[in-house]
């Protein structure tokens, strides 16, 4: 940012005037009314105007209020504006008095950026529940500092009649509000009243309506209260929500979703009710009330009150504070933690439409809480953790999509399809590089429309033309496909490349660095599947430098969901055909007989058993080893719950994984000694939390010597598995005792969600290497 | 054996174990080419056959050559009439498998109706070839009143599928790596021309045919939307997979949709015909076990969905046959 330059040598008393261009997410904001506030505060005189770039400010004064003028547009900006640059100079006064909000200056190359949808403000709130307030309970009240943006955006510039608020005619007083420059509802967009905004309808599930407004939320409180599902519209889509206190409702939930097991997400009434339920550390309540109002995780408490079914076995939850006018009077109202979960079956993307909803989440909701504000596009809530002490997104969606995670000093016109789960697109444009909201996995139908209309969306709300289309090497992605047929050049990107790019990216990283990316699958170019793999990426480009020792998954994807096949793949690679016979151990004993006999045979033979070194896979093996899991109802329930276990341990044991060096082939990280390990130890009687403490040490060592063997400075951190706090924890204090620099995810996911960047910045650097 | 280069070796074999295998009238004449009677509008194709190994329950490469391109045929609307055949044998093959493999391909002929008319035999040098391998190219005549093809197919047409999936493949699977399954699974290798031409001759308005061979259900499927430039879904609980089949998919992790057919097709008819369609089908054995599985709709082209039991309607994809994992 820079300083208050131009001024630096004036005498406090002397008149001056200054130009200032602001960008970033300065517009529908309530910039103007800010500055124009803060200049007539200072008595200042001149203008304030949107323009293409973003803000532009001419002020007159004494040279010390300018300054303070100038500080306080740079660092006291009204919440909702992100500030990506200034411009500043000086020119000659022209005298005058008054400062004025001038109309828009139109024209140029349209770079204000689309705004994520932030949560409620407290002026908002404080009308909200003002029984005097014209807004009283009125759940969509909005204004310049919160309410909905991009899931309400049709197309850009950003202004009411491109919004899918284009169908309620503002009344008068609304009207009013949206034009005078001194009210905080200037040209607030979504503004609205219950005289002349969206409604309230409470369906039952054959779409017949059965009451609105404040009688239906009210209906709807009941029917949560009583034990009922509820499907509640809210901002970027359904969510179902049940009394979370309530085990056979959640039991019911879980039922009718067919969820066995995967942890809930909740909404707490208040931060005080979150600290009865959770242990929520300073900077986990700091992430509860921001604006983006993400899920955020955090360690429950011994005695949280909810419902054992909420979150079965998990150490922490996933908890929210409500974030549209809709959810505070609804949670105001029932007082009590609520289980909400996305709206949707399986892991498709939650539903947006009343109608469509009726269908998709038929048999699962018992009641429909409905709105007719049209939500746009699906922007499913935000997940964050705490990584070592600063927050990590999981899920970037509401509340952070489509702001950049990148800014500045990239080509244009990269357009990145991401991966094949969790997708999102990426596309760089103004410099910055902006990523889509978390799409799903395109697995399903709706996920497949979900992230057509994000490549669609993400071009035409930034009003950009893609002139490279970045893919992953897996031919079989439904975003490889997808690149294949968008009509301009395509370069395909390694998956764990991508997985370093976009860490490096994101922390503004130039070569030489080593990137640790371990996940659970990425196509390798030699037709193994990768996924514990060490990266170093040169000026001359990327080198597979290490990687875990491969073995054989028996049953390919299957072994994703049945971590035991992994322990067989596991097993089979240190004690060949012998494994098989190890019944007395939990993992193969797993398997009926006859099934191992034929999985003995296809392993022997390759048949649907590819190589891999995938670290993803090694955690679910060493958990199916451990007995803690043989079959994954959900992505990760393994490693999860290996990563509990371990966290409940403190023996500081590590088991030796020797790092193999063999001529100028990659070094080869050999987990088979902890294998052996392992077995003996739980033979011995030894619990799971100490095997699995004991192996994440061994591989947060094995990293470290990796790194010192290559003599590697940076290192970053990326893929699925640092999402692990125990790997990820022990293994940045190794690396930072032995003196190196570490960087891991922050605000682009680890996990697959982060592809799509990777492989823009990636794309955005190697052209300009070659060139 | 030893056949290579024509002459009289080559001469003796044929006389030996090929024609007299054929019993032909056609073959019988020594001549250059068959000359044969279509009678109207043909279909014509052809198709070579490589399986390892060469016999399987079920089914040998004989069967496999005879059907295919029977089978092809009746997916063009078409009565099969002639075959020819063409083999490739390397050099030290067994006669014995020679002749299994030719009186197979003779039955199948019978039991398809078709008559083999002419032929060809090449030796080739030990490692040129896997043991056998045979092309055979079929004629047929149209009896299809309008094209038959994905062109033909509209938005709400029904999908029909001719019995259940998976067989041919895992039954081939499981004699070539003798992967020890307790139940021998025998290939569903069998001609489909018989319900195919009584589907038609009854009337029923057939708009495409696509037997699901290499790629299975799957790319049968996913090439005829993408063809049509329509989407077609279908329900994962109608499609018929017999319980061994499953059992050994699911535990070397395969999908059976993926998984090749030699007897099974999908036949898409207009909707007011499907439950007459689906009931000429059962009366045939090769078809006795068809079901209506889904439809045809407007969407984005070649998109096949499934519907799961959780009701999530998954996308159906033809993939590029590396089999490397998508999923973490
Ligand atoms: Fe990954
Ligand atoms: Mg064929
Ligand atoms: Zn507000
Ligand atoms: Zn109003």
């Amino acid at each position: 940012m820079p300083a208050a330059g131009p001024l630096g040598q004036a005498r406090p008393g002397e008149r001056r005037r200054l130009r200032m261009v602001v960008r970033g997410a300065v517009q529908g904001v309530g910039f103007r009314p800010f500055v124009h506030r803060t200049a007539n505060a200072l008595g200042l005189a001149g203008w304030v105007r949107n323009t293409a770039a973003g803000v532009a400010i001419e002020a007159e004064g004494p040279a010390d209020r300018l300054s303070v003028l100038v500080d306080t547009v740079l660092h006291r900006s009204p919440a909702p504006a992100s500030i990506d640059g200034v411009d500043l100079d000086e020119t000659e006064p022209v005298g005058g008095s008054g400062f004025a909000i001038r109309d828009s200056e139109t024209g140029g190359a349209h770079v204000a950026r689309v705004l994520p949808d932030l949560a409620t403000c407290n002026d908002c709130l404080r009308e909200l529940f003002d029984p005097a307030d014209r807004r009283h309970r009125y759940p969509f009240v909005n204004c310049t500092r919160c309410g909905p943006r991009y899931s309400i955006v049709e197309a850009v510039p950003y202004d009411r009649s491109r919004t899918s608020m284009h169908r309620f005619a503002m009344c008068p007083a609304c009207q009013r509000e949206y034009d005078d420059p001194a009210d905080r509802r200037f040209h607030a967009e979504p503004n609205a009243c219950p005289g002349c905004g969206p409604r309230l309808d409470l369906w039952s599930p054959d779409g017949t309506s059965l009451a609105r407004d404040d009688d239906a939320l009210q209906a709807a409180a009941a029917a949560i209260r009583a034990g009922k599902i509820v499907a509640v519209k809210g901002i970027g889509g359904f969510h179902l929500l049940v009394d979370a206190r309530d085990e056979a409702a959640v039991r019911r939930l879980r039922a009718a979703k067919a969820r066995p097991s995967k942890p809930f997400a909740m909404m707490f009434p208040t931060l005080a009710t979150v600290r009865e339920a959770c242990r929520p550390e300073v900077e986990e309540e700091r992430l509860l009330g921001d604006p983006a109002r993400p899920i955020v995780l955090i360690r429950r408490a011994a005695q949280s009150g909810l419902a054992r079914s909420v979150a079965p076995d998990n150490p922490r939850l996933g908890a929210l504070l409500p974030y549209a006018p809709l959810h505070h009077l609804l949670m105001h109202d029932l007082g009590f933690p609520v289980v909400a979960t996305s709206g949707n079956r399986g892991d498709e993307p939650i539903a947006t439409d009343e109608h469509d909803a009726l269908r998709r989440l038929a048999g699962i909701a018992e009641l429909f809480l409905v709105h007719d504000r049209p939500i746009v596009r699906p922007v499913d809530d935000s997940v964050v953790q705490v990584m070592c002490g600063r927050p990590q997104v999981l899920r970037r969606a509401r509340g952070l999509a489509p702001n950049p995670v990148v800014h500045g000093g990239l080509p244009d016109g990269i357009l990145a399809f991401g991966a094949h789960l969790k997708a999102t697109v990426a596309l760089t444009v103004g410099g910055n590089l902006v990523a889509s909201q978390h799409l799903g996995d395109l697995e399903t139908g709706p996920a497949r429309d979900a992230y057509r209309q994000a490549l669609d969306d993400v071009a035409r709300l930034h009003e950009a033309r893609p002139r490279l289309a970045v893919r992953d090497a897996h031919p079989d992605y439904a975003s490889s496909r997808a690149a294949e047929e968008a009509g301009v050049p395509v370069v395909a990107v390694q998956h764990h490349v991508a997985h370093v790019a976009a860490c490096m990216a994101e922390h503004g990283l130039a070569p030489p660095v080593l990137g640790v990316a371990w996940d659970g699958t990425g196509y390798g170019p030699d037709g193994t599947v990768w996924g514990g793999e060490f990266i170093r990426i040169t000026e001359a480009g990327w080198q597979r430098v290490a990687h875990l020792r491969p073995f054989r998954l028996p049953g390919g994807e299957a072994a994703a969901r049945e971590p035991r096949r992994s322990a067989l793949g596991l097993l089979a690679e240190v004690y060949g055909r012998g494994a098989f016979g190890m019944t007395r151990l939990a993992a193969v004993a797993a398997f009926a007989p006859a099934e191992r006999e034929v999985l003995r045979n296809a392993l022997a033979r390759g048949l649907n058993a590819p190589w891999t070194t995938s670290a993803g896979r090694l955690f679910d093996g060493f958990a199916a080893l451990c007995g803690l899991v043989q079959r994954a109802s959900y992505e990760g329930e393994a490693a999860s719950a290996l990563e509990w276990a371990a966290e409940g341990s403190r023996t500081g044991r590590s088991y030796d994984m020797p790092v193999v060096e063999r001529g100028t082939a990659p070094l080869v990280v050999d987990w088979g000694p902890a294998v052996v390990a392992a077995l003996a130890d739980r033979a011995d009687g030894m619990p799971p939390a100490a095997v699995s403490e004991a192996l994440h040490n061994g591989l947060a060592r094995a990293i470290v010597a990796v790194a010192v063997r290559l003599e590697a400075q940076r290192i970053v951190l990326t893929g699925g598995c640092f999402q692990n706090r125990c790997l990820t924890e022990a293994t940045v204090a190794g690396l930072r005792t032995a003196n190196r620099q570490v960087f891991w995810h922050g605000r682009v996911p680890p996990n697959d969600g982060g592809i799509a960047v990777g492989q823009a910045a990636w794309a955005a650097w190697r052209p300009r290497k070659e060139a | 054996m030893a056949h290579g280069g024509g002459g009289r070796a080559m001469a003796r074999l044929l006389d030996t174990v090929i024609r007299p295998a054929f019993d032909d009238a056609e073959l019988d004449r020594r001549h250059d080419g068959a000359v044969v009677e279509v009678g109207g509008p043909a279909a014509f194709t052809t198709d070579s056959y490589v399986v390892r190994p060469l016999f399987f329950p079920g089914g040998d490469i004989g069967t496999l050559a005879v059907y295919g391109t029977v089978n092809d045929l009746a997916m063009c609307g078409a009565r099969p009439l002639y075959l020819s055949v063409g083999l490739i044998l390397e050099e030290g093959l067994p006669l014995d498998t020679l002749r299994r493999a030719v009186a197979s391909m003779r039955d199948a002929a019978r039991a398809a109706g078709v008559r083999l008319v002419t032929g060809d035999t090449k030796v080739v040098d030990r490692g040129k070839a896997d043991g056998l391998f045979v092309n055979t190219a079929g004629i047929g005549r149209v009896v299809a009143p309008a094209p038959v093809g994905p062109a033909a197919v509209r938005s709400g047409d029904a999908v029909i599928l001719s019995g259940d999936i998976g067989r041919h493949g895992m039954a081939v699977m499981a004699a070539r790596e003798n992967l020890g399954f307790e139940t021998v699974i025998e290939s569903d290798c069998a001609p489909v021309a018989a319900p195919v031409l009584t589907l038609l001759e009854a009337g029923v308005a057939v708009h495409c045919l696509r037997d699901l061979t290499r790629g299975g259900l799957a790319s049968a499927a996913v090439e005829i939307a993408e063809t049509a430039g329509l989407a077609l879904a279908f329900d994962e609980a109608a499609v018929p997979v017999r319980d061994d089949v499953a059992a050994a998919c699911e535990l070397l992790g395969l999908d059976p949709l993926h998984v090749a057919n030699e007897g099974r097709f999908l036949a898409i008819v207009d909707p007011a015909d499907v439950d007459r369609a689906v009931a000429i089908l059962r009366d045939h054995p090769v078809s006795a076990g068809a079901v209506a599985i889904g439809e045809v709709r407007d969407g984005p082209a070649g998109r096949v969905t499934c519907r799961g039991p959780l009701g999530v309607d998954r996308v159906v994809d033809m993939l590029s046959g590396e089999q490397l994992p998508r999923i973490c």
